[in-house]
């Protein structure tokens, strides 16, 4: 694998070799666009029917082109179907959790990465334990909560049970960054009389920003693709988020709601920048892959 | 005698510290059990005393009524809408584990407040020099840092996981479902009667086990699936018969950079019964009517586990591809110099380290696919139903299964069962896990 030079002369095995690899490569590759360029091609087909009817519509079974393109589908996302209102609240929502998240979470993995008090340990162990248990577990628990609170149908209430649920998981991210920052930086700021809180923000903030960047990041990207809690906690169609229309338009709310070319058309929408991002973020993907396996370490 | 002063801080918060002549610092004890009394007066106990509402614990303060809520579950249910005054179980459930929980944060400083007391006392009898209460407020803001900024994040955890958890517990312990809907009726306390439904009766720990075993297989069978292909394109497009291995890795992560929930939409889409897989089949003409894919179990789980496969060979095809620019050529050259053949090479060099270095990956995508709510709900919705279990399909995993017992079916004592036998799995064999890492230990 680890090469020598390409041999120029024919060898029948290693052109039987080379054969397999592209047939390979080219089966995958139509596997893998075929889905993408029929989500491509049904967000510029008008029809509104089953995936099947507007396959009808397109040049060819395998071609997933519509015969007469056209914007239709992205204008009844918008006339027959929320779209707009669903957009502002999922970028609320994302909005107030990447603040929120970015506050209380660098703050909270700053005092358990660098802080000596009574109960860190504890702390830590609490935080762990409640880190495994799925959050969908309490469900229940968390609607009575907004029950009794009266916060139900509120997106901003929302948004504040996004940043409290991400505590347990993202201060462990935040605070295994933060251990591999010498401690000597930390000393010397505190020989030239540095406050605990001025070491926070002078030091270990800056230093902190590529993991900040990736859990702020999740925190605005989480919200927009989160279906379990909208569904239980956002009753009224005003408060409705992005998965939520989503899960309708692709038919597996209320059947009259379905609409797969706006289900296309929406998705390509919210694809399209999640994939631009994705692809400027990537080293950061690895990096907080890193920071989650050196918390066990 | 400390003792006396440590027995009165205990009464009145701060009236050991002014016997021990430190009135300002024994001004704030009392200061916090002011604080105490005074949440408890103006949530309700001032308007009983003062005869605006009946006498009983329901109109009580925050303390009284949550204690009592949370023992009783409350007395008269709403049988009508006629009845004005009524309890509702849940809500004075929620509010018996709010009340505990600020309870336990004054008992801290109860404690703190007890112990400076008796501490001081000490020091002083003993003729040791005592902090004045300057320096000791001095002190205490320079420790308290620590606390106050941890503060508004833990009061985030003890409202959104903690209280929710123990919420979450407490259900199973009750009979509260779609028959004891509050304020209609009221929700009682039946001890273990739930687990041991759960555990006898044969249809429950049947769907119990069944489920379980599907979500085990589901776990490792989609991490197996994908690992594989991913290991495989890693291996291909880094061979020397491939001439741009950038670009054929570029187009092979596009599924991974796009959004979980939209594809996983999409491919429910495809294999419906008038999709886009049964019109290219027919088309082909390997069909003449289209397959109900999602009524057959078989189906609906090959389904999931292809789906799964597209969805995320491209994270670990990425990940081994890293590992494989660590590979130092000179050891494949040493081993081919000794007459190692590339099988051997393969089997004996790249083999292990990428095992060891994706090993921790592998764990995680395990872990992962466990809670993998996604991928079900959206694709077969936990189908095809099975009579032969308990509200759940062939494909329902542990968490979709739980998810439709509480939200579809209200069987809330019964999800909370399920969701504490999932929880002690999943925390002992995580805490077993975590006592063993060095991390922990030097901590």
């Amino acid at each position: 694998m680890v090469g020598s030079k390409r041999k120029k002369e024919f060898n029948l095995p290693n052109f039987l070799a080379w054969l397999g690899v592209h047939i390979n490569l080219i089966v995958m590759a139509i596997i893998i666009l075929y889905p993408v360029l029929w989500l491509i091609g049904s967000a510029i087909n008008p029809i509104r029917g089953t995936p099947g009817a507007v396959m009808a519509d397109n040049f060819h079974t395998f071609i997933p082109i519509p015969r007469a393109p056209s914007l239709a589908s992205f204008q009844r996302l918008f006339d027959d179907h929320n779209f707009g209102t669903w957009y502002r609240n999922s970028l609320i929502i994302a909005i107030i959790n990447t603040v929120g998240t970015i506050l209380v979470h660098t703050f909270m993995g700053y005092v358990f990465a660098r802080l000596q008090f009574r109960g860190r340990k504890a702390g830590l162990l609490s935080i762990m334990v409640l880190n495994m248990f799925p959050s969908f577990l309490a469900m229940v628990a968390i609607y009575s909560i907004f029950l009794t609170f009266g916060w139900l149908d509120n997106i901003y209430a929302l948004a504040l049970l996004y940043i409290g649920g991400g505590i347990p998981g993202t201060m462990w991210l935040m605070r295994g960054y933060m251990l591999n920052i010498p401690k000597s930086l930390d000393e010397a700021a505190y020989i030239d009389g540095a406050t605990k809180m001025q070491v926070f923000t002078k030091v270990i903030f800056p230093l902190s920003k590529p993991i900040i960047t990736f859990i702020g990041f999740g925190a605005f990207m989480g919200p927009w693709m989160d279906f379990i809690f909208p569904r239980l906690l956002l009753r009224s169609t005003e408060n409705h988020t992005i998965a939520i229309g989503l899960f309708e338009l692709a038919g597996l709310g209320d059947p009259i709601n379905m609409d797969i070319t706006a289900y296309t058309a929406a998705a390509l929408i919210i694809a399209v920048p999640f994939g631009i991002i994705f692809f400027i973020f990537q080293k950061y993907f690895a990096l907080g892959i890193a920071a989650g396996a050196n918390k066990g370490e | 005698m400390a003792k006396w002063a440590a027995l009165m801080s205990a009464i009145v918060w701060g009236s050991g510290q002014v016997y021990n002549k430190q009135p300002v610092k024994g001004l704030f004890f009392f200061l916090i059990q002011l604080f105490m009394i005074g949440i408890e007066f103006g949530t309700g106990t001032m308007r009983l005393m003062m005869g605006h509402v009946p006498p009983h614990p329901r109109n009580a303060g925050l303390f009284t009524r949550g204690l009592w809520g949370i023992t009783t579950l409350g007395e008269i249910p709403r049988e009508s809408a006629a009845v004005t005054v009524f309890d509702h179980s849940t809500m004075l459930m929620l509010t018996g584990l709010l009340a505990i929980s600020i309870l336990l944060a004054f008992l801290v400083f109860w404690q703190w407040n007890v112990r400076d007391a008796y501490k001081v006392r000490k020091a002083m009898e003993q003729k040791r020099e005592v902090d004045n209460t300057r320096s000791w407020f001095k002190k205490l803001m320079h420790d308290s840092f620590e606390y106050i900024a941890i503060t508004p994040g833990l009061v985030f955890v003890v409202l959104f996981s903690l209280i929710p958890i123990f919420f979450a517990f407490a259900v199973a312990f009750t009979n509260y479902n779609m028959n004891n809907i509050p304020p209609r009726h009221l929700v009682e306390w039946v001890g273990f009667g739930t687990f041991i439904e759960v555990l006898t009766n044969p249809l429950w720990n049947q769907t119990l086990v069944r489920v379980g075993l599907w979500t085990i297989a589901w776990a490792f069978g989609a991490t197996f699936f994908a690992f594989t292909v991913g290991f495989l394109q890693a291996l291909l497009i880094n061979s020397r018969f491939v001439r741009y291995p950038k670009f054929w890795r570029g187009m092979f992560i596009l599924p991974w950079a796009i959004p979980g929930l939209v594809s996983q939409m999409l491919f429910r889409n495809f294999f419906v019964t008038h999709g886009v897989i049964n019109r290219i089949l027919i088309h082909i003409g390997l069909i003449d009517v289209p397959i109900t894919f999602y009524a057959y179990a078989s189906w609906s789980r090959a389904i999931l586990f292809i789906v799964h496969t597209w969805l995320g060979f491209a994270w670990f095809m990425v990940m081994i591809t890293g590992v494989m620019t660590t590979l130092n050529p000179e050891t494949y050259e040493a081993a081919s110099i000794d007459g190692a053949n590339a099988w051997q090479q393969f089997k004996s060099l790249t083999l292990p380290t990428i095992f060891a270095a994706i090993s921790p990956l592998l764990i995680m995508n395990v872990a992962g696919n466990f809670n993998n709510f996604g991928m079900v709900y959206f694709i077969t919705g936990g189908g095809p139903r099975n009579p032969a279990m308990f509200f759940a399909g062939d494909t329902d995993l542990l968490i979709t299964w739980v998810y439709s017992l509480t939200l579809d079916n209200r069987m809330y004592n019964f999800a909370s069962v399920m969701s504490t036998f999932i929880f002690l799995a999943i925390a002992g064999v995580s805490t077993w896990n975590l006592l063993r890492t060095r991390a922990f230990k030097e901590d």
